[in-house]
């Protein structure tokens, strides 16, 4: 019961950064002077094309770029009425891409759901790498377990990303017959689902997954190694010891879920930072994540098209922190019933 | 009688090291008890964790046998297999550690803890093993053993922790139970109580135990063997009568003397001209509460954690506040200091010298302020935390007269010098860092700092509790010696009634947030009229294996304020008014 009021509680808490954080996307993005369509208007203007300066003009009313920038805010979030009725966020309607001269939504739409694939098959890879080397590395601390496991990590971290790409396509593609960018196979592009597609995908996403996950992994192991050192050393490993458990046993059950907590507070922390890493490694392996539309959209000032990726990015880690919450307080009696001793 | 455990010739050390534990032989006969004594650095932790094999990594068990008279026969547990041994771990030989806050796991229900050592050793299924941790739940005194059961350690108060901590270490019914300092981080009714049910318990199930401790007053309640050590040797051994009534060591009869007592006949008061209207600190009806907000979703909730506070710091004279955890003593220190602000009504004023204007402590100008922390100083509980690692001594003791432009550098290196022999140190230390000092030159080193600024009041916070007992007689002293050569006033904060015993002028206890009993120490020590201070009189362990700690005295008075006698019985914020029984002599009880 007090667990369903707090994540009521935390979902409304979400509702409303998310709120303040739409506020912040829009005027960010409007702090360069100028705006897409009236650089537009100025270079068709200067080189004579009278035609492109009426539809520009035209996309200009239609999209209430010519009134006051709150009045714009209100609109874009579908707060307040704008040329064409309550039409914004709230609504569904994500706005117009004036670099791609398409609805947002019809651009993002697939990349949206690819990028969630991508980055929860990396987090997940993190997870399941960083969870058994951090408790291996800390259990075994100083021998040549801990020692392996510490270079393969610093290995993960020092590498440049899109390093690790080229070299593991190259020898993916040699040994393992592993597929060259993109998601998938590109006669599935536009196609409905499929088995086949589905493989194709799976296929493709193996080496995306290795290449944006090894970093994390890395710092995700260290941190774990370090939280289960300290662990170890706490009276109640001492009292569990002094009850007859066996090594592993002990291991797992008492220090390994006291580490746990900032493991699961990460969830979070994660998700922004795969999105923002991944926008090189989306360049260099052809991903269709919305990564390389964020790059483009900002270059341009083409602002629905970036509002609406910074939106979704912020909405990702929102969810991750929401749900690190939710699992926090499951996890911990502490936390749950509020006590500050322990 | 049987011997059960013998340990003989241990030797423990590390590294390339000379050994910390150097030929250590006694024996354990069924059913007895024996205490390890010793200061820390003695040897006795390791001793004891060496018969279960739980010794910190880098420590190697270098010689000696260990054999253990089992049901199962005799074998020798330093060389018998890591398998074996855990069989025998929390089964036959138990232990219960020292911080019953630390030694839970407090993400487990205690009763799922407890109920583990049962799962481990035998194979009984999860409702039978639940029955029996109930059962030990209720012998360990948990009024409701369900709900304890179904508790998180975070829930429940240092005794009642240590009281599933015992009834883990008892659920097995193992023949041997080591108690590494059971009750060093308990108040002293908790460490009665506590005490006292260890020693039903073993009478009942005939186990013996090895008492690890510090405490003279502990052994000679609780041991029939003491062996003493002291630098990783044993200095003596034999009964308790024998060691408690004549030490035949050099050693036992220094911790003996340095052991705080309270004392027997009442010690003629310290001479004093201070007649009583001297004022130099004077906090006037001082009531703080807190209110907590622990998250969004949850109401705030108001603790006062104290009520109605009246006391008078006389100049030249120590005032001690005495009470346990959560008693509101710490409080009332830091809005003496001016660190907390008291509820409205109450106020705290500061009498510079005999005739200056009184300042209000808690409206105080910025040159006010400047003024009153020039003169009123603090030294604090633990010496470890409270010096910064990265100043040398000289650069620590120097600070506070930068910080109050006071003198020029060199000047202040002289008066850093000059306090440093004060307090017993050698000035050619002013260069080291404070690791270079063991826990009691770094409470000197503290010392020496709040004296820099020439002080008028100290404000000491349990100045003692972090330090062994020989060292805690030495800084007791030290105290007294400052007072008196440079004229200080002290507040002085402490849970233990013997150290008040030497030191105060005036002491107040109080429980629960208020004063129960006001009175100079010989009257308050021969006659204690309220059921608490006698509980906490009575529960103090003495070394007299002839005076063993009342425990009936401690349970009238150490319970709740609603328990006690109807004479002084309370419940809640209606206390009664503090009486004057006799001159000087206050007791908070109804007419």
């Amino acid at each position: 019961m007090m667990f369903l009021r707090y994540a009521v509680y935390r979902f409304f808490t979400m509702l409303l950064t998310l709120f303040v954080v739409s506020i912040m996307v829009f005027a960010i993005i409007n702090l360069p002077p100028g705006d897409y369509l009236s650089n537009q208007i100025a270079e068709l203007r200067a080189t004579g094309q009278a035609e492109g300066v009426a539809k520009a003009e035209f996309l200009r009313t239609e999209y209430a770029l010519d009134r006051p920038i709150w009045e714009q805010y209100l609109i874009w979030a579908g707060f307040s009425s704008g040329p064409n009725g309550f039409s914004g966020l709230l609504q569904g309607d994500f706005g117009w891409s004036f670099e791609f001269d398409r609805p947002v939504s019809e651009i993002v739409g697939d990349a949206l759901w690819l990028t969630v694939l991508v980055n929860l098959a990396a987090v997940l890879f993190v997870y399941m790498i960083a969870l058994p080397l951090g408790v291996l590395a800390a259990a075994k601390s100083e021998t040549w377990v801990d020692y392996t496991a510490g270079f393969i990590g610093y290995l993960g971290l020092a590498t440049p990303n899109f390093l690790l790409a080229l070299i593991l396509f190259y020898y993916g593609h040699k040994y393992f017959d592993l597929p060259i960018g993109g998601l998938m196979n590109p006669i599935y592009e536009g196609e409905p689902m499929s088995w086949p597609k589905v493989k194709s995908i799976l296929l493709h996403l193996i080496i995306p997954t290795f290449v944006i996950g090894t970093a994390g992994a890395a710092a995700m192991m260290q941190r774990l190694r370090a939280n289960m050192l300290d662990e170890l050393s706490k009276p109640y490993v001492e009292t569990a010891k002094a009850k007859g458990m066996a090594p592993a046993r002990l291991l797992a059950k008492y220090p390994l879920r006291m580490a746990f907590n900032p493991f699961v507070a990460d969830i979070g922390n994660l998700l922004p930072a795969m999105v923002s890493g991944s926008v090189l490694v989306s360049v260099v392996l052809g991903l269709q994540t919305i990564g390389p539309f964020l790059l483009a959209a900002l270059k341009s000032q083409d602002q629905f098209l970036a509002a609406f990726i910074l939106m979704f990015v912020a909405l990702l880690t929102l969810i991750g922190t929401m749900i690190s919450d939710l699992l926090l307080v499951l996890l911990d009696p502490r936390i749950r019933y509020g006590a500050r001793g322990g | 009688m049987r011997t059960l455990l013998d340990i003989d010739g241990l030797t423990i050390g590390f590294g390339a090291g000379e050994p910390v534990v150097r030929d250590v032989s006694f024996t354990v006969g069924a059913g007895e008890t024996v205490a390890l004594v010793g200061e820390s650095g003695s040897g006795k932790t390791l001793t004891c964790r060496s018969v279960l094999r739980i010794l910190p990594e880098a420590a190697q068990l270098r010689e000696g046998t260990i054999s253990y008279a089992g049901k199962d026969g005799t074998v020798d547990l330093l060389s018998l297999s890591e398998r074996k041994m855990r069989s025998i771990r929390g089964d036959r030989i138990s232990m219960i550690f020292q911080e019953p806050m630390r030694s839970l796991s407090p993400l487990h229900r205690l009763g799922h803890q407890v109920a583990e050592v049962l799962r481990l050793h035998r194979s009984i299924g999860p409702t039978e093993a639940k029955r029996r941790v109930l059962e030990k739940f209720e012998k360990v005194g948990f009024v409701d053993p369900a709900r304890a059961y179904a508790s998180y350690p975070f829930e429940m108060s240092g005794g009642m922790r240590q009281r599933a901590m015992i009834a883990m270490a008892m659920i097995a019914q193992p023949e041997v139970m080591i108690a590494d300092e059971p009750t060093t981080a308990l108040d002293v009714t908790t460490q009665a109580q506590v005490l006292g049910l260890m020693r039903d318990l073993q009478a009942e199930t005939g186990m013996a135990m090895i008492l690890v401790t510090h405490d003279l007053g502990v052994v000679a309640n609780m041991a029939q063997k003491v062996v003493v050590m002291n630098k990783g040797r044993v200095m003596e051994r034999g009964t308790a009568e024998q060691v408690l009534g004549s030490p035949a060591h050099g050693y036992t009869e220094k911790l003996f003397a340095a052991a705080p007592k309270i004392p027997n006949v009442a010690e003629p008061p310290r001479i004093s001209t201070n007649t009583g209207d001297d004022v130099i600190l004077d906090l006037r009806d001082i009531t703080k509460s807190f209110t907590m907000r622990a998250g969004g979703w949850r109401k705030p909730t108001v603790i006062t954690a104290c009520r109605d506070v009246n006391l008078k710091v006389l100049r030249g004279k120590t005032l001690a506040v005495v009470g346990e955890s959560g008693s509101g003593k710490t409080t009332c220190a830091r809005v003496a200091l001016g660190a907390e602000k008291p509820d409205p009504g109450g106020e705290v004023l500061f009498h510079p010298s005999t005739d200056a204007t009184p300042l209000p402590v808690h409206a105080m100008t910025n040159a006010q302020r400047l003024q009153f922390q020039r003169q009123a100083q603090m030294v604090f509980q633990d010496p470890y935390s409270s010096l910064s690692p990265r100043m040398r001594v000289m650069e620590a003791l120097c600070e506070p007269m930068q910080i109050h432009q006071i003198g020029n550098p060199a000047e202040r290196r002289e008066k850093a010098a000059a306090m440093l022999e004060w307090v017993g140190l050698n000035p050619n230390m002013l260069q080291r860092y404070p690791h270079a000092f063991s826990g009691g030159q770094r409470q000197r080193l503290s010392i020496a700092r709040a004296l820099t600024l020439d002080p008028r009041l100290l404000i000491c916070d349990e100045p003692t509790s972090a330090l062994d007992v020989s060292v805690q007689d030495q800084i007791l002293t030290l105290l007294e010696e400052i007072r008196d050569r440079a004229d200080l006033s002290y507040l002085f904060i402490s849970h233990d009634l013997a150290v008040v015993a030497r030191i105060a002028d005036e002491v107040a206890v109080m429980r629960a947030g208020v004063i129960v009993e006001q009175a100079p120490p010989a009257q308050l020590f021969h006659n204690p009229r309220h059921p608490y201070t006698k509980a906490l009189i009575a529960a103090q362990p003495k070394p007299d294996i002839s005076r063993p700690i009342d425990l009936a005295l401690v349970a009238r008075g150490a319970g709740s304020p609603t328990t006690w006698p109807e004479m002084f019985r309370f419940d809640g914020p209606d206390a009664p008014a503090l009486r004057t029984l006799e001159p000087g002599h206050m007791v908070r009880c109804h007419a």
